[in-house]
């Protein structure tokens, strides 16, 4: 009997935790909601309906998904190798100059050399952002926390710069490059979604998501299939065990770290290349810190980010939709939900931990 | 004073963590002014119980006496209060204040402390005056030798009114002659009228200096006796509950090749300290050089710069190649451990939690640790069924249970980690061997078997280096004896040869000049 | 000429004390908390939860001195949920300050919306009584008759909020408790080796969270100086990286007071130069993009932990939590 309960607690726990934590997540945010003199159920019902109670609110939805897939990943690739890369919003901004380069300049290639382009450069730029503080930790010891959130600043400023007085369209007040070339834009997954019944209207999801799902099998692959991500792994739990193995800490981290700005970077698809189809102002739009939730709440691993990704989408497509019309709630409310995800997922995740093991394993 | 009370006494204390009795009934009177021994295994409970007597941890069950009075420590403050002082084994010194503020730590008298730090000196100063101790008072801890910060320690408990001083293990670190002072002083303190506890399980010291013994094991005192009336194999056979056979037979080696060197090897740490001094040896096939030595003398930076972890800043390390045609200069390499390997050194750390093993990860992933790296015949994607099965040969062959290759490492005992991390050392057919400290932590069926996989590699041809603060380990299992005294190879002396006694010169750097009494 | 150039440093200087109160305050409140063991990358939280209180309650109640209470009240609040997470459940520390400081940034927003619906920000101050305003030391005016070098009292050292003044006493103050009290060398004890500590009888638990509450109560002041002294109210996200920065500073300083207190001088300074140099045709590099130049704090952050300190010697306990172990 004890043994079946035990076996029932391996199974369970990876996915009770996790919503055990979103659960006290989502009861303090309504707390908030109730602060602000609304009704919390009528607010879920808002945000429930917005996000999938339509064809075209599953499509934006999902568009919303792929955003968080991309930077989930990040997040989760560097922290195996235990560090915590709060940089991935810079690291998406860059990355999308990358992506914007492909798309602005390489126009004459097909759509397939372009769209590949873009993933290299925007990889790349991405890579080349978190370098630096990458660089900093595993050689210097520097704080890669604090690192990474003055380059989100630097950047901040840098794209700006570029896209004012550099991108910028003569004689436009907007700060926004010129439109990228036609073979710079991702395909719409309007069709795809039709054969299946659900008409997605006007959301802009598109190809991006497919390449998001291909990213997350292969980070998957990489970190429990190869010795690469064996030696990432032995790393991130044990640096001085790591190194009496024969692998070196601070090439892993560097290289974890090169990776994960690279994840980011590759944002740009789905929102340059995928919707805007030009570079624009803050585009990452908070996906950065999103992914840092994503990837405590879905423990790291590509399944429960993905799935933790289309939680976020919803909550982020249903927030806009409960902005609207509940106007007295901010568009900030999904940022606290995420403050709150982080904090029960990441710095709490053992508080229920141990009540929960002894419901099921009988310990005197 | 009712001299028909004693200065302490337990009557049924138990401790439970969880569902496991550290101490399951415990029955003990300590008389005043006596040294009171209180032996056993690792393992046995004595920490344990220790931190019950000092509040460090509540008791489950039972009662604490001090000089008749029934007392229940909540916390080290209430059994300060009653005057039990204790020294721990791992000092409990912060490293970058001075001897006097750690002293006053936790009893500044004053929310100032300038006042409280006057008083403490005048008062220390006469307690270093009473009881004969030489302590540099405005000296930073991290500037002062091993010795000197027992004695801060000591002072600790003394200034803070102690009258029942517990020791847990004070010899682990010191050398021969310096045990010799530590036990001078005790009976200093005995004839001003202190109580101590001595908690340790050696037990040619319980014979040399306490009056009375208390033998534990499993969580329960097995035997309350006079010294005078005992013996060291009497307890030793109440501490392990079987007659322990002091002696394993051992047969002669055969010595071949001479297969890694260490030329004047220097290692000094960031704070410019010599922790290695030119430090020569050659290790040959077929052959178990054993480096005896107080901890902390070196030994530990020895196997660092032998295995790779550290680089030495003056001397050379060099290995022969598999073809024993060319020596290799292995002493700077970008990545030591890796380097090692391929030439066939294994390395099983002294350790093994910080550097052996990664505790969280399975039995099956800590069996790759080290050997996980592709070689030719390998494809680019891991086949964990072969992982798994190669793992569960590996247990069934070392006896490691339970036979479960998924199952997190720290669920498994540490007898049976440190047979694993062993396994895997031994199965990469190494043709070194460097071994620290193989049975620390092990229980008695365990460390038989890994003496023998030990004497059985050996007779293969295997240069084995054995590390080990046992010197008992030491004397029965190597041909060869290395000492090692603050960073120096002190002497060199073969089996046949040795002795405990001029094995204990050695450690406390003296050269060996002859027989002559230890002073 | 000369008089330009004069002038030209005194209003640097005073704008060197200005922007660099907040960073002292904060830095301040990193020291007691990063010396007690406990990593301080909450800051940024609780300052901006204090602008946000203040800017609030200053508001509501016309009142500085009120605002400054709740400023102080909010950030405590919060020190006491890090305190909960980090020290009694052994949270990770770095993840939990980073989840307070995005919860805050996104429930003051939130809450500013819902009760005043003037946008995401709080009422602009317009009233003295609601800000804490310059205020002039005494005989300022006959120092101002003599500028040289009379200005250096009556432009640098006084005309300014009465929180910078606090902020000045703060430094030997903090500085005397460290290194002089009981309460201070328990800090410093529980921060190097807490076994220690708990076998010398001392609670790790309380004084951790003391530490963190002192934190509280200084980053509250910090919050409260950037909404109702230097500026008119919150506004969203304007502590703007501050925290981090006040981080940066204790570190490179070494954790040591008067270290800390002279690199977030050095900050300010650099920064006030820059804003000082902004539209102005240089020499050899001509005008320097307004973008580059609000990016100069970040980047000297970024450089400072590159290692320009020769050893960090952070406390021995920093980040880890104290669990007994058995």
């Amino acid at each position: 009997m004890n043994h079946l309960k035990t076996k029932y607690y391996s199974l369970i726990e990876p996915v009770f935790l996790p919503a055990l934590n979103l659960f006290l997540a989502l009861i303090i945010s309504s707390i908030v909601i109730r602060l602000i003199g609304e009704s919390p159920l009528k607010a879920l019902h808002v945000i429930w309906q917005g996000s999938l109670g339509s064809g075209e609110g599953i499509g934006y939805t999902l568009f919303y998904t792929t955003n968080y897939i991309f930077t989930g990943l990040a997040v989760a690739i560097a922290y195996h190798a235990g560090l915590f890369n709060i940089g991935g919003e810079g690291q998406a901004y860059v990355g999308g100059l990358g992506i914007a380069l492909a798309g602005l300049f390489f126009g004459a290639l097909p759509m397939w050399c372009v769209v590949g382009l873009g993933i290299v450069l925007g990889a790349l730029f991405g890579a080349l952002w978190a370098a630096v503080p990458a660089w900093l930790q595993a050689y210097k010891g520097s704080h890669i926390v604090i690192t990474t959130i003055m380059f989100n600043f630097i950047g901040s400023s840098l794209m700006t710069w570029i896209l004012v007085s550099v991108l910028r369209q003569a004689g436009q007040q907007a700060p926004e490059s010129r439109q990228f070339a036609s073979t710079a834009f991702l395909p719409s997954l309007k069709g795809l979604f039709l054969t299946c019944g659900i008409d997605v209207g006007q959301s802009p999801v598109n190809a991006a998501l497919i390449i998001a799902l291909l990213f997350a099998v292969l980070v998957w692959v990489l970190l429990w299939r190869t010795r690469f991500g064996y030696a990432l792994r032995v790393v991130g739990i044990n640096p001085t065990a790591a190194r009496y193995a024969g692998i070196s800490p601070a090439s892993m981290m560097f290289s974890a770290m090169l990776i994960s700005g690279a994840l980011s970077g590759c944002l740009g698809l789905n929102e340059l290349m995928g919707s805007q189809h030009r570079l624009t102002l803050d585009f990452p739009a908070g996906a950065g810190f999103i992914g840092i939730a994503v990837a405590l709440m879905g423990r790291n691993n590509p399944v429960g980010i993905c799935v933790a990704s289309l939680l976020f989408g919803i909550l982020v497509q249903g927030g806009g939709e409960l902005a609207f019309e509940m106007p007295h709630i901010s568009h900030a409310l999904v940022v606290v939900i995420q403050g709150l995800v982080i904090l029960f997922c990441g710095a709490l995740e053992q508080l229920f931990k141990k009540p929960l093991r002894r419901l099921f394993i009988n310990e005197p | 004073m009712d001299k028909s009370t004693h200065a302490l006494e337990l009557r049924g204390v138990q401790k439970r963590f969880g569902s496991i009795y550290a101490n399951k009934s415990v029955d003990l009177c300590v008389s005043h002014g006596s040294i009171h021994g209180v032996v056993g295994e690792n393992g046995a409970g004595k920490s344990t119980l220790m931190h019950g007597i000092t509040g460090f941890y509540p008791i489950d069950g039972g009662e604490i006496r001090v000089n008749g009075k029934l007392h229940v420590f909540k916390s080290t403050k209430d059994s300060l209060a009653a005057g039990i002082g204790m020294v721990h084994q791992h000092f409990m010194l912060v490293e970058s204040l001075s001897v006097l503020e750690n002293i006053v730590l936790g009893v500044e008298r004053g929310f100032l402390l300038k006042q409280g730090l006057k008083h403490a000196r005048s008062e220390i100063t006469q307690i270093i005056k009473n009881y004969g101790l030489e302590v540099p008072l405005d000296t930073k801890v991290s500037e002062l030798g091993v010795g000197i910060q027992q004695r801060v320690e000591i002072l600790k408990a003394l200034y803070r009114g102690a009258d029942i001083l517990i020791l847990d293990e004070p010899t682990a670190v010191l050398t021969p002659l310096e045990v010799e002072d530590l036990f001078k002083f005790l009976r200093n303190l005995k004839h001003q009228g202190k109580t101590i506890l001595l908690v340790t399980h050696k037990l040619k010291e319980i014979m040399a200096v306490t009056d009375e013994v208390t033998v534990m094991k499993q969580g329960e005192v097995v035997l309350n006796v006079k010294t005078s009336q005992t013996s060291a194999s009497q307890l030793a056979e109440c501490m392990v509950g079987r007659p322990v056979l002091l002696n394993i037979k051992r047969t002669a080696g055969n010595r071949g090749e001479k297969i890694l060197r260490l030329d004047q090897v220097s290692l000094r740490d960031s704070d410019g300290v010599n922790r290695l001094s030119e430090v020569s040896l050659d290790l040959y096939a077929g052959e178990i050089v054993g480096v005896a030595g107080v901890a902390g003398n070196g030994q530990s930076e020895l196997l660092g710069v032998l295995s790779g972890l550290d680089s030495p800043s003056e001397g050379k390390v060099l290995c022969r190649d598999k073809t024993l045609s060319n020596w290799i200069d292995i002493t700077h390499d970008k990545n030591g451990p890796s380097l090692r390997r391929k030439l066939g050194i294994s390395h099983v750390p002294e350790d093994r939690l910080k550097f052996g093993v990664v505790a969280s990860m399975t039995a099956e992933d800590n069996i790759r640790l080290g050997y996980h790296g592709r070689t030719k015949s390998d494809s680019l994607f891991t086949n964990p069924d072969r992982i798994t099965e190669i793992c569960q040969s590996l247990m069934n062959q070392w006896d490691i249970r339970p036979v479960m290759p998924k199952q997190p490492l720290e669920s498994f005992s540490g007898g049976n980690q440190q047979k694993l991390v062993m396994a895997r050392e031994m199965n990469a057919a190494p043709r070194v061997l460097l071994i620290g400290q193989p049975t620390r932590g092990v229980d008695i069926g365990a460390i038989e078997i890994i003496h023998k996989r030990l004497l059985e590699l050996r007779d293969v041809g295997v240069a084995i280096l054995l590390v080990s603060v046992e010197l008992e380990e030491i004397l029965s299992l190597a041909d060869r004896i290395l000492v090692m005294n603050a960073g120096r190879i002190t002497g060199e002396v073969s089996s046949s040869e040795a002795s405990e006694q001029g094995l204990g010169l050695l450690m406390a750097g003296i050269a060996k000049e002859g027989k002559g009494d230890p002073q | 000429m000369m008089l330009t150039y004069y002038t030209f440093i005194i209003l640097l200087l005073a704008a060197t004390v200005r922007v660099a109160t907040p960073l002292i305050l904060a830095s301040f409140a990193g020291l007691y908390s990063e010396r007690s063991g406990v990593v301080a990358l909450g800051l940024e939280g609780m300052m901006l939860g204090a602008a946000f209180g203040s800017g609030c309650a200053a508001a509501l109640y016309h009142s500085a001195w009120i605002g400054l209470m709740v400023g102080i009240l909010v950030s405590v609040f919060i020190a006491f949920i890090f305190s909960y997470v980090c020290v009694f459940k052994h949270g990770n520390q770095v993840v939990a300050a980073i989840a307070l400081n995005i919860c805050i940034s996104g429930l003051a927003p939130t809450l500013a919306l819902a009760w005043f619906n003037e946008g995401n920000q709080t009422p602009v101050l317009t009233e003295p009584n609601q800000r804490f305003l310059d205020i002039s030391l005494p005989f300022s005016y006959l120092f101002k008759k003599h500028p040289f070098p009379g200005l250096i009292y009556s432009d640098v050292i006084s005309g300014h909020s009465v929180i910078l003044y606090m902020a000045m006493v703060l430094v030997p103050v903090s500085a005397f408790i460290l290194y002089k009290t009981r309460f201070g060398l328990r800090i410093r004890a529980v921060g190097e080796n807490p076994h220690a500590a708990d076998t010398a009888g001392i609670s790790v638990k309380r004084i951790r969270t003391q530490a963190i509450m002192i934190s509280g109560i200084l980053s509250g002041v910090a919050g409260t100086y950037l909404a109702i002294a230097a500026g008119s109210g919150f506004i969203p996200d304007m502590t703007a990286g501050k925290g981090y920065l006040a981080l940066a500073a204790l570190i490179f300083g070494n954790w040591k007071p008067y270290r800390a207190l002279s690199a977030c001088l050095l900050f300010a300074f650099t920064d006030s130069l820059a804003t000082r140099l902004q539209g102005v045709d240089l020499p050899v590099v001509g005008v320097i993009p307004v973008q580059f130049i609000m990016a100069l704090p970040y980047v000297i952050t970024v450089l400072l932990l590159a290692g320009f300190v020769a050893r960090p010697e952070p406390p021995k306990s920093i980040g880890i939590p104290y669990i007994k172990e058995s």
